[in-house]
């Protein structure tokens, strides 16, 4: 080891660039022959289907709370009209993104990291390889290209959900029928907020469904491995949610604005 | 078991592998002939499981060579391992039976793989056939979890010969089956040798397995080949090391 740099430091820099190389390597046999149609249907259904009932929860949840906190300011101000064009606008741009993208990381990124270190932990990923089956291919590929592609929907199907919320919000305490709420809502959202909003779901899936799949797919031997690779997913996951955020905010900030 | 003849299936010299400061492997050399059942014995911790990690190349050997049915482990290219895995069995210790599969959907994977373009009924009839010889025709729709330590052994065994490897590598095949389990599995051993004509390398603890299924045995000890010879050689051996390591076999129940 470098004596100049200490080991923690020494440790880091080497778990990055272990996860930078995994992360290659699940682009490069995305493209390579052979895919792994049945297992990839199997796992967005695992991924989509299956998470249906939270996300829609969740969304429904969301868009209610945010209408019922921003109402009484919005009244103080006599701009209640603005309420659903103002609620859509954040929940496509910012909140239905970022909150469904964390509640994924615990959900997606946990499942991922404890059924592919309990595989590593039982030698089923072993077995995969010595039977001439790459197990990148199988497992992580398949994985990681399903929440690329499900949790932006995920998101998508949130967000008409939160809205829905936010129309039965609005009418705890106000008379708004669905469609004037709907027309008004949609009548604030433009392709500036929905394009970007939907490339960075797609940036959310892949950090998700790669961090999910490093975690459990390197975990250690023994089973309290699988714990702490479970464990590890869903806060690494999280923040990497939070760091490309950020970046996208960034980003889009400087092109639109 | 059948006499072995002299065509060379596996043969290793000089192998070393070490885990950071700690030297498993130190100086590992043998020989595995053509329809050959090689039993490893050696106690826990001596390397047995590392060795045929590394002659399918699970794990790298730090040096000596590694050939197997010919080919260099060392220097083989990532296709060409997958071409010559698909002529080796390997059964783990755990069984390593997919969890989200059922035991049709576990015999059936290493199958489409392997043998490209096979059609379903010909896939059927294999994975009847096979759950025949292992003695479990019954256990087609049943998941992993449903299965008992032995029968979860014996679909594992079903898996590994569906392909019908050359050469097979059992990894503790009996360990923590009970008495009768074991002579099941020893007898099922023995009969894939007899149908397939297979070269088998067994690592076991279990003395009645190496009775059952050994041509030749091997002891691993510090990292090196102890003793090598039929198993008469090591019951009748003076060698304290042997005498004590072959008492405690025999006292010992199967773990």
């Amino acid at each position: 080891m470098n004596m100049f740099v200490p080991a923690k430091v020494n440790d880091l820099l080497t778990a990055i660039a272990d996860a930078f190389l995994f992360a290659l390597r699940t682009v490069k046999e995305t493209f390579s022959r052979d895919f792994e149609v049945r297992e990839f249907l199997r796992q967005c259904f695992q991924v989509g289907y299956k998470s249906l009932p939270l996300v829609s929860i969740t969304g429904i949840i969301l868009g209610l709370v945010l209408t019922i906190q921003s109402r009484p300011t919005l009244v103080k101000f006599g701009a209640v009209a603005m309420l659903p064009g103002m609620v859509a606008v954040s929940l496509i741009r910012e909140m239905g993104p970022a909150i469904i993208a964390l509640i994924c990381a615990g959900k997606i990124g946990s499942s991922m990291g404890a059924e592919l270190g309990s595989m590593k932990v039982t030698e089923q990923i072993d077995a995969m390889e010595v039977s001439s089956t790459n197990p990148m291919r199988f497992l992580v590929v398949t994985r990681v290209l399903a929440a690329t592609l499900m949790i932006p929907l995920l998101i998508l199907y949130a967000d008409a959900l939160a809205i829905l919320g936010s129309w039965a919000g609005a009418n705890i305490k106000g008379d708004v029928t669905f469609v004037l709420f709907f027309s008004q809502a949609l009548a604030h959202i433009g392709f500036g907020d929905l394009l970007p909003a939907v490339i960075k779901s797609f940036f959310f899936g892949g950090v998700i469904g790669l961090v999910g799949c490093y975690k459990g797919y390197t975990a250690g031997r023994g089973t309290e491995s699988v714990g702490i690779a479970a464990n590890s997913a869903v806060v690494l996951a999280s923040l990497l949610v939070i760091i490309v955020d950020v970046i996208a905010v960034q980003i889009t900030d400087m092109l639109i604005l | 078991m059948n006499t072995a003849q002299t065509e060379t299936v596996v043969e290793i010299n000089g192998l070393k592998k070490s885990f950071g400061t700690q030297e498993v492997l130190k100086n590992v050399s043998l020989r595995l002939l053509k329809s050959e059942n090689l039993v490893i014995l050696g106690r826990s911790g001596s390397g047995k499981s590392v060795l045929i990690k590394c002659i399918v190349r699970l794990l790298n050997c730090d040096s000596g060579t590694i050939k197997v049915l010919g080919e260099d482990m060392n220097t083989l290219g990532n296709d060409d391992l997958g071409e010559l895995r698909k002529k080796i069995g390997f059964l783990f210790q755990s069984g390593a039976l997919y969890d989200s599969m059922t035991v049709k959907e576990n015999l059936e994977f290493p199958l489409r793989r392997i043998k490209k373009g096979i059609t379903q009924s010909e896939i059927d009839e294999k994975v009847k056939k096979v759950l025949e010889d292992v003695g479990l025709p019954d256990a087609l729709d049943k998941m992993p979890s449903q299965l008992s330590g032995g029968m979860r052994k014996r679909i594992s065994v079903a898996r590994t010969i569906i392909v019908e490897p050359v050469l097979m590598l059992y990894d503790e095949p009996t360990t923590g089956l009970d008495p009768e389990t074991s002579d099941e599995i020893s007898a099922l051993i023995n009969d894939i040798q007899a149908k397939h004509n297979t070269s088998s390398i067994i690592i076991t603890h279990d003395i009645e397995c190496a009775r059952a299924t050994a041509d030749r045995v091997i002891m691993l000890h510090d990292g090196g080949v102890y003793l090598e010879g039929k198993l008469e050689i090591f019951e009748k051996s003076a060698d304290p090391l042997v005498t004590s390591f072959f008492r405690t076999l025999c006292e010992q129940p199967n773990i």
